[in-house]
């Protein structure tokens, strides 16, 4: 027992060093050198200020805009440090709904929120548009959710459907290669390039 | 379902049989003390460590000494782990000024991660500070894996070694495993994560102000060295709340792609590394067949049902072919949230890219049984493999019994010792995951953490317990497991789960390495070929059957009765 004090102690604090600190720290600097946008949380300036990450979606209410999907995140409750509310996109504390199959709340949320939708597009609902992501911060939708969303745009927007459907096109991403992953469009790339559009 | 979504389960199978083969060839050489391509780097340092510790790589040990030293090992890694977790706020790299965890929750965490199962009752980002999650978390990261391919690699031995009273060095076989395995794949792999967009980073939190003028915190870590190991040691513990659901952790299908091959890398390569020790690589073909064919029905069922979807939200008017999508993202969709999902609980890894409590009820039984099965499908890197190893005792036991014939298996005979040893070990899981089940539905501070009423409910705490009897760490995560009843009694379980198991199983090793290696002669039952995989796959689905039959009839099985008919709670 006495004899593996010493090496068991010894390599305790020499994987610390190598592997807790050494390592990170080494890959701090290389990923910093190599590859600097995404090691910084691929971040997008416009006119000096932060608009979000490309990564992480953010919550899009108006009519203008493209909207992501359901987000189940929540923060501390400010009159009450032992209790959450809901705070949809909160990129501080990621996690999904946890709702089960046969949740009642889980069948509400999704009753009202389809109910909403249908009024402003006919037809079945893409699944992804009232089904909250698994981080709370998924930052895209179905090329399918993006369709179902023109007309609404459009309209507020006095755009043409055609126009915004070939904005749509063009952010929108295949699988990789054609195989691996599923077709994206991106929310806030989506809607930077709507402001870009209508800005001239 | 869709013909894409099973070649992409197809594609990935094919990535871990190509590299079964390379992974199992270079730990044979290194844990037989031969050079490898790396060792005019890393020698250096090797004998730099032995030095510092006062060992001599050349001193061999016995099982009982081995054991002893691993044991104190993790003593040490538990306590370093729980004083830094309790000295928190007093220690560097803290931008976020975060304090120190609770007592219940520094012990549960300190356990979590000492014993691979890296279940997490902490929010990462809400929590943590980065030199918690650096000089604490990633390291033990490391530790709890190579001692997990260490102890495999004994086992391993006390098979292919003839009459020997030694099973290998502790020290040496952990500091090679950490040095030439594990420590360069996550070099590779937290850089190519970092091109795939994971961050690396010791700034503050970034404010951002969103394009509708709200005020937006993005939360972002040195996320990629951790994720690199996280997946290479089956270890499971994400960075953020989200795990590899959070875009940051797992931005692209490809990052999801390289994330599910480096869960099952070491455990398939050690399939190999088994059968060339042993002198026959078919051998290991043999138990890499069973772990594939039981991980393909996994995969196939959980993809299935997923993609059937939820018919109480179809008939709100949903389109049907979307399937189930709450608590999954976009870029992985229904696949590679399902393929992912039985990845990781398969091996005892439980990152997650989707968040299991919302599974359909037929998709939530998957990783359940995958895990009760013991972690056997690839399993947590070495666990996996001594844990087949014993099922294939039983299974060879069971097969001597039908012929009137002492057992043997790759030349050792299997008599009532090893027999005893691992039925020993195979029974403390139902032991303390049935166990603490039962006790936590019956007791308020049990039903206190649940957060789904009815059958649901129960599933949550059945697959709280099952997940940390199994050193997975994945959860229902809707279950409140940061309180008293669930920090103590998860920190048992998790540590019944990982070593009363290995006791008993270095026990086997022991006494087998001590044995003679006889030939084949025309009585030995072969052990290469398809009849022996369906042995082992019926032992192993009857033991599991009818131990959890009941409980998981419970849970998961009356709900998708129940989902049928549109019931809620």
């Amino acid at each position: 027992m006495l004899k593996h004090l010493r090496p068991a102690i010894v390599l305790t604090l020499a994987f610390t060093v190598l592997c807790g600190l050494a390592y990170p720290l080494g890959i701090t600097g290389l990923a910093q050198a190599l590859f600097p946008g995404e090691a910084g949380g691929s971040l997008i300036v416009r006119n000096g200020t932060v608009v979000g990450s490309a990564l992480i979606g953010q919550s899009f209410t108006s009519d203008k805009y493209f909207h992501g999907r359901p987000s189940a995140t929540t923060d501390t409750d400010p009159a009450d440090a032992t209790k959450t509310v809901p705070a949809p996109y909160n990129a501080a504390n990621s996690g999904g709904s946890n709702l089960g199959p046969t949740s009642q709340a889980l069948v509400d949320r999704v009753k009202a929120d389809a109910a909403t939708l249908r009024k402003e597009h006919p037809g079945p609902v893409p699944a992804d548009l009232v089904t909250s992501s698994a981080s709370g911060l998924d930052p895209h939708i179905t090329p399918a959710a993006a369709e179902f969303q023109v007309a609404r745009v459009a309209k507020a927007r006095h755009s043409s459907e055609d126009r915004l459907r070939a904005l749509v096109a063009a952010h929108t991403r295949d699988r990789l290669a054609g195989l691996i992953g599923e077709p994206t469009v991106n929310v806030l790339q989506l809607n930077l390039a709507l402001d870009d559009l209508f800005a001239q | 379902m869709t013909l894409d979504g099973w070649f992409q389960i197809a594609l990935f199978s094919a990535i871990v049989v190509l590299l079964t083969r390379p992974v199992g060839g270079f730990m044979t050489r290194l844990f037989s003390g031969e050079r490898t391509f790396l060792s005019p780097v890393l020698r250096p340092l090797e004998i730099g460590f032995y030095r510092l510790a006062g060992v001599d790589e050349k001193t061999e040990q016995h099982w009982l000494t081995y054991t002893v030293a691993m044991l104190v090992f993790n003593l040490a890694c538990f306590a370093s782990l729980y004083a830094l977790l309790r000295l928190q706020g007093l220690l560097p790299f803290n931008p976020q000024g975060m304090t120190a965890l609770t007592p219940d929750l520094a012990l549960n965490t300190a356990i979590s991660f000492t014993t691979n199962t890296n279940w997490q009752n902490y929010g990462g980002e809400s929590t943590l500070s980065y030199f918690t999650q650096m000089a604490g978390l990633t390291v033990h990261n490391f530790a709890s894996a190579a001692t997990g391919i260490a102890l495999a690699v004994a086992l391993v031995r006390g098979f292919a070694r003839r009459s020997s009273k030694t099973v290998g060095n502790f020290w040496v076989d952990l500091v090679r495993c950490t040095l030439y395995v594990l420590l360069p794949v996550s070099i590779l792999g937290a850089l190519f994560f970092v091109w795939q967009g994971v961050p690396q980073t010791l700034g503050t939190y970034t404010e951002a102000y969103t394009l509708e003028g709200a005020k937006h915190v993005i939360a972002q870590w040195p996320v990629a060295s951790q994720l690199a190991i996280k997946m290479l040691g089956t270890n499971g513990g994400g960075f953020f709340n989200a795990n590899s659901a959070h875009p940051f952790e797992n931005p692209t299908a490809l990052s999801n792609l390289v994330q599910m091959v480096l869960i099952f890398l070491l455990g398939a390569g050690l399939t190999n590394f088994f059968g060339r020790m042993v002198g026959d690589e078919r051998q290991g073909w043999a138990i890499f067949t069973t772990m594939g064919l039981l991980f393909l029905a996994g995969a196939a069922v959980l993809y299935w049902a997923e993609a059937a979807g939820n018919p109480t939200l179809t008939a709100l008017g949903l389109d049907p072919a979307g399937g189930n999508m709450e608590g999954k993202e976009v870029r992985f969709g229904i696949v590679n949230s399902a393929l992912f999902a039985t990845v990781t609980t398969d091996a005892s890894c439980g990152a997650v890219n989707t968040m299991h409590d919302s599974l359909t009820p037929l998709g939530g039984l998957v990783p359940m049984v995958n895990m009760l099965l013991g972690e056997i499908i690839f399993g947590g890197v070495g666990a996996g493999l001594y844990g087949m190893l014993l099922f294939v005792i039983v299974a060879m036991f069971v097969a001597g019994l039908m012929v009137g014939r002492t057992p043997e298996y790759v030349g050792k005979k299997l008599e009532a010792k090893e027999v005893k040893m691992t039925m020993l070990a195979l029974l403390c899981l139902p032991l303390v995951n049935l166990g603490f089940t039962a006790i936590a539905a019956a007791i308020p501070a049990g039903v206190a953490g649940v957060a789904n009423a009815g059958p649901h409910g129960f599933s949550e705490i059945f697959y709280a317990y099952t997940s940390m009897s199994a050193n997975n760490g994945s959860a229902f995560a809707g279950l409140s497991g940061n309180t008293l009843w669930y920090n103590l009694t998860g920190a048992v379980t998790m540590f019944i789960g990982r070593f009363a198991m290995i006791v008993p199983m270095m026990a086997v090793a022991g006494s087998l390495a001590a044995k003679k290696r006889l030939p084949p002669s025309l009585g030995t039952f072969p052990t290469t070929g398809p009849l022996f995989v369906a042995l082992l796959i019926g032992t192993i689905l009857i033991v599991g059957g009818l131990t959890y039959f009941p409980a998981l009839s419970v849970g998961p099985v009356v709900e998708h009765l129940l989902m049928q008919t549109g019931a809620l709670y």
